[in-house]
């Protein structure tokens, strides 16, 4: 195996491990039961259907605080793995490649949401959801971000979502 | 729904409404519960669990939980005007969060409707977690009306 090889894939191994702790970490989301898939770059949230979620019990619809709730878990998620993600790259290319300077991740601080508007586009039905996010801008202390989720077809959302956040403090840059 | 209730307080929630809104699945599924209801006006209360945290280094509930209890206490507020088996739907919700909730206390959220018309309910929350005078967090939503 080539160095160039073995150092990339220590790079997504450490990625996935990060990606990993940041979602163990927060037990809600957990309590919610919402999933992360990462190509690439690209995170997709998934909120596995269950009867728990459900808000509306006539029309087997979802909780608009169950969406809400998925819709801000995206957004916090895709804001701290923009942040963290591109940390790992700079901090592995700085380094030489040896296993045990990539130290595993434990833990890693949260941005903290300052407003979040939710637009409840239509019912949310009783099947799994999906959500993508997307960084709008990241200041030094300020970050927007908006959401879209969506269950049969991606071009039709069922609620979006925009929020502010404020940074969590780097002090180790 | 009448919206005088033979009880002494107006806003004494009968117990089938009380039993309908807290037996609704998320609403179970996080423990809330409906305090107070009518003309308008809706309390509700979240008791402190470990499973709601969002913010592991201090044990902060997430905000989608403030969420939750926001936009259910709004939901209720609307609700007072008509039956209560036709659920009111969030057309548009906005959360402010103004500080982060106290580990281990219950939160409190009331919500009033202020403006009521044929299509549209415009409603307002806050909640907090023992201290009044300092909200947690506060909302401003659109409803369907149920009536």
């Amino acid at each position: 195996m080539t160095r160039e090889l073995k150092f990339l894939q220590l790079r997504e191994q450490k990625k996935d491990q990060l990606l990993q702790a940041m979602i163990d970490q927060v037990p809600y989301i957990k309590y919610l039961g919402v999933k992360f898939d990462r190509l690439g770059d690209e995170l997709t949230a998934q909120l596995n259907f269950k009867k728990e979620l459900i808000g509306n019990p006539a029309a087997s619809a979802l909780h608009g605080g169950a969406i809400g709730s998925f819709l801000e878990i995206t957004a916090i998620t895709e804001l701290a793995w923009a942040i963290n993600s591109k940390r790992v790259e700079k901090f592995s290319t700085t380094l030489n490649v040896k296993e045990d300077l990539i130290h595993p991740v434990s833990f890693v601080e949260l941005p903290k949401t300052i407003d979040f508007t939710i637009d409840y586009l239509k019912v949310g039905l009783s099947t799994d959801a999906y959500a993508r996010a997307m960084v709008n801008r990241v200041g030094r202390r300020y970050a927007s971000v908006s959401v879209t989720s969506w269950q049969f077809d991606r071009n039709k959302p069922f609620a979006q979502a925009l929020g502010h956040f404020l940074m969590p403090s780097q002090e180790n840059e | 729904m009448s919206k005088k209730n033979k009880s002494s307080s107006d806003l004494e929630v009968p117990l089938h409404v009380r039993d309908f809104f807290n037996n609704l699945p998320f609403s179970k599924y996080l423990n809330l519960n409906l305090e107070e209801m009518g003309k308008g006006i809706a309390k509700m209360s979240l008791p402190y669990d470990k499973n709601l945290v969002g913010d592991p280094s201090t044990g902060v509930i997430h905000g989608g939980v403030v969420t939750t209890l926001l936009d259910s206490c709004c939901g209720a507020a609307v609700m007072s005007y008509g039956t209560p088996k036709i659920p009111t739907a969030t057309i548009d919700l906005r959360i402010d969060y103004m500080r982060p909730a106290s580990p281990g206390q219950t939160l409190v959220a009331t919500a009033k409707c202020y403006r009521v018309t044929t299509n549209v309910v415009f409603v307002r929350a806050t909640a907090h977690d023992g201290v009044k005078e300092t909200p947690v967090a506060s909302a401003t939503g659109a409803f369907t009306p149920t009536f």
